[in-house]
């Protein structure tokens, strides 16, 4: 009995594991909030673009000596506000805007480190994610950026839910409906941001996306739907550490396998909705 | 409502030009609807009657021209304007319940940072209870038939408090059933001094039902009771090549647009 409880505490005695999973179990909560509306609005395109886009303003940052995050958020911030520009104005396509933009600040961040290769493998801490390697300084940025977050999701819940709903009535009820779509925005490009040293630019979508479209499946209602997210996302968080730990391969490919896991259950399971209950239980086969 | 002496007018339009990106979508468009009217905007596809309804609600500005709301050139209290958009642009796998859809009629009068209170919830299981859908308060709106999708759109701008209800094509895509149902409650909401402006294609259920026809292709063609213009001439003038067959009374006319 001792012993599968020294398995399950062993990671725990290493700083560099707690700090790990309290970061991760912080991004991962606030991106499946966040991800709710990005996988409601089919905006997952985007949760793909932002962290990219940060990247540009990542090594800017890394060049000018600045904070890095701080230079991510401000590139993927400027990058969801462009992009809402652009459609909004209907010049171009949605993913067309999103496609060009997002590869663009991409390869200016590529550009600006290229000219500096000794530094890069502290910029590809970035690319792929090192949730052992966070600071206490970052346990506490991300903390006070998801708590930000979170806060602003719960204040402006009602508008959120109302223009993601239905924009066109949501104007006509005379609800600032661009300045809450671009809120949106900026907020999809800040979590993105404390994503990045948890999980990494290629894999934060997945936290983004994941545990969002997996209690989709699970829930009726938005707020459970976040609920049940931020709950996939944590769970997540903590098995793929456990998995990372003891099988010894990469922390951020492990909670993000987690992650498509517990989705792939709830597709096949999810009461009413998993393809084994259309196909075994439901006559009607609804979704 | 307060009292009215005489036909007070709930909408008039006076030469409207709008359009999208340098296309003009409508050309002087003039009109007037009286308070209590359930009246019909009819016209084909592409006729401008959407971008009307926009205007209307103020979600678009006209290149020229007026529209009073209630006799006041002033953009009114906004919320007293109640709209229900097309199905096809509500999003019906959301995962909302009835009931939160029929509370969002209640934000635009909550302001910023305010939640719905006990009072709005009352009101807006009212609403559901006036259009016979207080039962499906908890259902997620994917799972309503087409029928029940519009009168719970009806019931959100009735939790609304909206005098002047803008419909764009309730009646489309349902069967004569639900059609009867819906204009039944139209009929209802007339009796209670609301006004409806409803844009359809259904030229059988104007005719048979409404006060009031605007006959629309990018013009007004004419307006007046159904009987009055619903002739051939003028639904050849408004459908153009669109072929349609109209039935009034006991005489079928087809007309093509």
């Amino acid at each position: 009995m001792t012993e599968v409880l020294d398995y399950v505490s062993d990671p725990w005695t290493l700083e560099f594991m707690r700090r790990g999973l309290i970061a991760a179990v912080m991004v991962s909560a606030v991106a499946a909030v966040i991800g709710c509306f990005v996988i409601l609005k089919g905006m997952a395109f985007i949760g793909d673009a932002l962290p990219h886009a940060s990247f540009g303003g990542v090594a800017a940052a890394f060049v000018l000596g600045a904070n890095l995050y701080l230079g991510g958020a401000i590139a993927a911030v400027l990058t969801a506000l462009l992009i809402g520009f652009v459609s909004r104005r209907a010049l171009l396509k949605y993913d067309t805007a999103i496609g060009i933009l997002f590869v663009g600040a991409f390869a200016a961040g590529i550009l600006i480190i290229s000219r500096r290769t000794n530094y890069t493998p502290d910029l590809f801490s970035f690319v792929f994610g090192n949730v052992l390697g966070v600071s206490w300084s970052d346990v506490w940025t991300t903390a006070v950026v998801a708590a930000v977050i979170l806060v602003l999701v719960v204040l402006f819940y009602k508008e959120l839910l109302f223009v993601t709903y239905d924009p066109s009535m949501a104007a006509a009820a005379g609800l600032p409906v661009a300045a809450v779509q671009y809120g949106l925005l900026a907020l999809i490009g800040v979590t993105t941001v404390i994503g990045l040293q948890t999980v990494g630019i290629v894999l934060v979508v997945a936290l983004i996306v994941t545990p969002a479209a997996t209690a989709q499946l699970l829930t009726r209602r938005l707020p459970a739907m976040m609920a049940a997210g931020a709950a996939v996302g944590v769970l997540s968080s903590l098995a793929g550490l456990y998995v990372a730990y003891y099988a010894d391969v990469s922390a951020s490919a492990a909670i993000v396998l987690t992650a498509t896991a517990f989705f792939f259950l709830a597709f096949l399971f999810a009461p009413g909705r998993g393809l084994l209950w259309q196909r075994g239980f439901s006559p009607a086969g609804r979704v | 409502m307060a009292e009215q002496s005489g036909p007070a007018l709930a909408l008039e339009a006076d030469d409207i030009w709008a359009g999208y990106n340098g296309r003009t979508a409508l050309e002087g468009v003039a009109f007037n609807i009286e308070t209590g009217c359930l009246a019909g905007l009819v016209g084909p596809n592409g006729s401008g009657k959407s971008t009307l309804l926009r205007l209307i609600l103020g979600l678009h500005k006209p290149w020229r021209g007026r529209i009073r709301i209630f006799g006041s050139g002033a953009r009114p209290d906004r919320l007293r304007l109640g709209y229900t958009p097309q199905t096809e642009q509500v999003d019906w796998s959301f995962p909302v319940t009835v009931l939160d859809v029929v509370l969002m009629g209640r934000y635009g009068r909550l302001g910023p940072l305010r939640r719905p209170t006990a009072t709005d919830r009352d009101i807006a299981r009212q609403a559901l209870e006036s259009v016979r859908m207080a039962d499906l308060a908890d259902r997620r709106i994917g799972e309503l038939s087409g029928g029940q999708q519009r009168r719970a759109l009806v019931a959100r701008a009735l939790a609304q408090e909206a005098d002047l209800l803008l419909l764009d094509e309730p009646l489309s895509g349902l069967d004569a059933t639900a059609q009867h149902d819906l204009i039944n409650l139209f009929e209802g909401l007339r009796h209670q001094g609301k006004t409806l402006l409803v844009a359809t294609h259904d030229l059988s259920c104007v005719a048979a039902d409404f006060d009031h026809a605007i006959l629309l292709n990018r013009k007004v063609v004419a307006f007046g009771r159904p009987a009055d213009v619903f002739t051939e001439e003028l639904l050849n003038a408004t459908f153009q090549r669109h072929l349609l067959l109209v039935r009034l009374e006991d005489r079928t006319y087809v007309g093509h647009d």
